[in-house]
């Protein structure tokens, strides 16, 4: 501050304001909403003092919305998200800036390829990718005429398919989703800030490469692993379009994706309040994710967006 | 960043990602405001980080990007590090996105059984078609408008909370929050505000004599989504703002101040161009939002409706690819959006450019 200027900063107080309100109002009223009797919750207007059926609605939420089971779906797939994502990025990060080998470039720029084309746009393919994980290998196999060759030897006819069907399994929520490179380039990053000395020293002490990596570069990675964490815990916790392709087994939706089956449709009760109870619940972890780890959050995002 | 910057540990606002120059004063100025502060303490040349040119051992073909000290040419430790990177790269993301080119010029059934090469049909087809053209107005509308309602809220916050100094923690924990919420939750919360018939806010409309009602009107169902992703998302640009701001030189303020500059004319004369980059890498990430990830806010609360008013782009693939099952036009639909991404892309490395220092 360079001056004082006591209007301005009471101006500036109130846009503050207003902008926690705008943050605030609509989880207010989710709060209000979910708190009270389906009765009430349909009277026009809403009450603006919550009522008495908090718990009830929460209750009926969690059994409507098999959160037992979503929210277990949820974790996992989040978990496996972030440590997916940090276990393979940090290990081809480290082989991309520490090694000198021929494929180097060519290993830098395919990854760097996958930097910024969001799943949304390639759902269908990745689709079929997952829903046949071993198409790859078929084409392989057609490529090469692997068929026609065992004609040619054996004379008998074959036709050879192979099938390996990923959907509603965990591998098949979590994989696709690792496929990309933010992570890779974060680490890269941080890798070359990483003072040289301490690989000389590490060689001359005779460490080999695999323990330079377990006792010198990942204790020194920890502040980036564990900001990184928590931004992919938020990404794979609120992912929306993926899980939603694979809901045809209820047993294996996520919390986000049970939610959105308790909003009320035109042709159905309108039970807004157990909606409302279910979508405060599905957002808690993420939620006291930020409020707890805060200055660990604002890290991560700031560094993975580089 | 420097060699320390490893060891140190997290500070509560993170080095600036966005503007450069001079942190030292900008982190200072965060946690000590000093109105007292005289001009000279900051120097207006900010120093260059000493970077070691110091001459090669051994090595003097650098490759970009490696290690000075590094292990050597062995190749299979690597390759086998990379391996799982790779793999997982060329199942789900290689082989889907050429897969999407492949089929975005062939012709086939639902089933698969008959496919026919057609060039171009594909795409022609689908700028004849009247509905994808909608399409795109739309997207282009609601990218455009969500982006300009975000970044203004988001500057507008951003100015407010670098005055203020009591409270400044909670306001920003509290305008953070949303950044935690799922996009369809955002939307789900939104919609109940907005529900013609029990929302409290569409009530209020109601009352003032607005007839709102987003699910018969293509108008207001697109505002309701606009909303809800504006609400979204303002946290995300307020965040690189607020950091941002932080790393304007106080030095530069002081000046402009002792030359009679007000605080809003400071800001809009000063840190605002110094934010330029700031502003256009947050611009062009609102847009990707925009595209791609507002998908789950279109199918919680409107599913593309009503009478297409909401259909955006990305919406249109799953629609076409998963329920009409028409994957050519649906793969022709997933190119056009790749090759947007890959302009946003390119759009951003030009940011980048500035940043990273693949020589290091």
């Amino acid at each position: 501050m360079v001056e004082r200027a006591p209007v301005l900063d009471t101006i500036c107080h109130a846009i503050l304001i207003a902008g926690a309100l705008l943050v605030c109002v609509p989880l207010y009223f989710a709060f209000v909403a979910g708190s009270l009797t389906i009765a009430e919750v349909q009277k026009v207007p809403l009450p603006w003092l919550p009522g008495g059926q908090f718990v009830a609605n929460l209750q009926a939420a969690w059994a409507k919305a098999d959160f037992s089971r979503t929210f277990l779906n949820s974790i996992v797939v989040a978990v496996g998200i972030t440590a997916g994502k940090i276990a393979v990025s940090l290990l081809s990060a480290f082989a991309i800036t520490y090694f000198r080998f021929r494929y180097r470039m060519l290993a830098f720029w395919l990854i760097f390829m996958s930097l910024m084309l969001p799943i949304e746009v390639r759902i269908v393919p990745t689709f079929e990718a997952v829903a046949n994980a071993a198409l790859p290998l078929q084409w392989l196999a057609d490529m090469l005429h692997v068929a026609d060759f065992w004609k040619w030897i054996s004379g008998h006819d074959v036709t050879i398919t192979l099938e390996w069907n990923m959907v509603n399994t965990y591998p098949g929520l979590i994989l696709p989703l690792i496929a990309s490179a933010t992570a890779t380039f974060l680490f890269r990053q941080f890798f070359l800030t990483v003072p040289d000395e301490l690989c000389e020293a590490a060689r001359l002490d005779g460490a080999s490469p695999l323990r330079f990596f377990w006792s010198i570069l990942l204790p020194l990675s920890v502040s980036n692993i564990i900001a990184l964490a928590i931004i992919l815990f938020l990404f794979g916790w609120n992912q929306y379009l993926w899980p939603l392709l694979f809901t045809t087994d209820k047993d294996m939706a996520t919390a986000v994706i049970a939610l959105k089956n308790l909003i009320p449709r035109s042709d159905s009760e309108p039970a807004w309040n157990i909606a409302m109870s279910g979508a405060l619940l599905t957002m808690l972890p993420p939620t006291m994710v930020i409020l707890l780890l805060q200055r660990w959050f604002l890290k991560g995002l700031i560094d993975s967006s580089k | 960043m420097n060699a320390s910057s490893p060891i140190a540990s997290a500070p509560i606002w993170p080095e600036s990602p966005a503007v450069q120059v001079a942190q030292p004063s900008g982190l200072a100025r965060s946690q000590h405001p000093s109105p007292g502060a005289t001009v000279a303490e900051h120097s207006p040349v900010t120093p260059r980080p000493i970077r070691a040119r110091t001459p090669k051992r051994g090595q003097p073909d650098r490759e970009p990007g490696l290690k000075r000290a590094n292990f050597g040419r062995e190749a299979g430790l690597p390759t086998l590090l990379l391996l799982p990177q790779l793999l997982i790269l060329v199942c789900f993301f290689f082989i889907p996105s050429l897969r999407a080119l492949m089929q975005s010029v062939l012709l086939s059934d639902p089933f698969g059984s008959n496919v026919q090469f057609v060039w171009f049909d594909n795409f022609k087809a689908l700028f004849a078609s009247g509905e994808y053209r909608q399409s795109i107005v739309t997207t282009i509308w609601f990218t455009v408008t969500q982006n300009v309602i975000t970044l203004a809220v988001a500057v507008v916050l951003a100015f407010a909370s670098d005055r203020v100094v009591r409270g400044r923690s909670v306001y920003r924990t509290l305008i953070l929050l949303p950044y935690a919420i799922a996009p369809a939750i955002a939307g789900i919360l939104w919609a109940f505000l907005f529900n013609p018939v029990v929302g409290p806010l569409a009530h209020m409309l109601h009352a003032l004599g607005i007839s709102w009602d987003p699910n018969r009107n293509p108008n207001d169902a697109l505002w309701l989504v606009i909303m809800a992703a504006s609400w979204k998302h303002i946290c995300y640009d307020y965040i690189f703002l607020a950091v941002g701001l932080l790393a304007v030189p106080a030095s530069l303020m002081e000046a402009a101040a002792v030359d009679g500059a007000g605080p809003i004319r400071r800001f809009f004369l000063i840190a605002l161009p110094m934010l330029g980059p700031t502003v256009f890498f947050l611009a062009v990430m609102n847009f990707i939002y925009g595209f791609f990830e507002t998908f789950a806010i279109i199918d919680a609360v409107t599913h593309g409706g009503p009478a297409g008013a909401t259909n955006i782009l990305v919406y249109k693939v799953y629609v076409d690819g998963f329920i009409n099952l028409d994957l050519g036009s649906s793969a022709a639909q997933s190119v056009l959006l790749m090759t947007f991404a890959l302009i946003c892309t390119l759009l951003q490395f030009r940011y980048f450019d500035h940043k990273v220092n693949y020589g290091v």
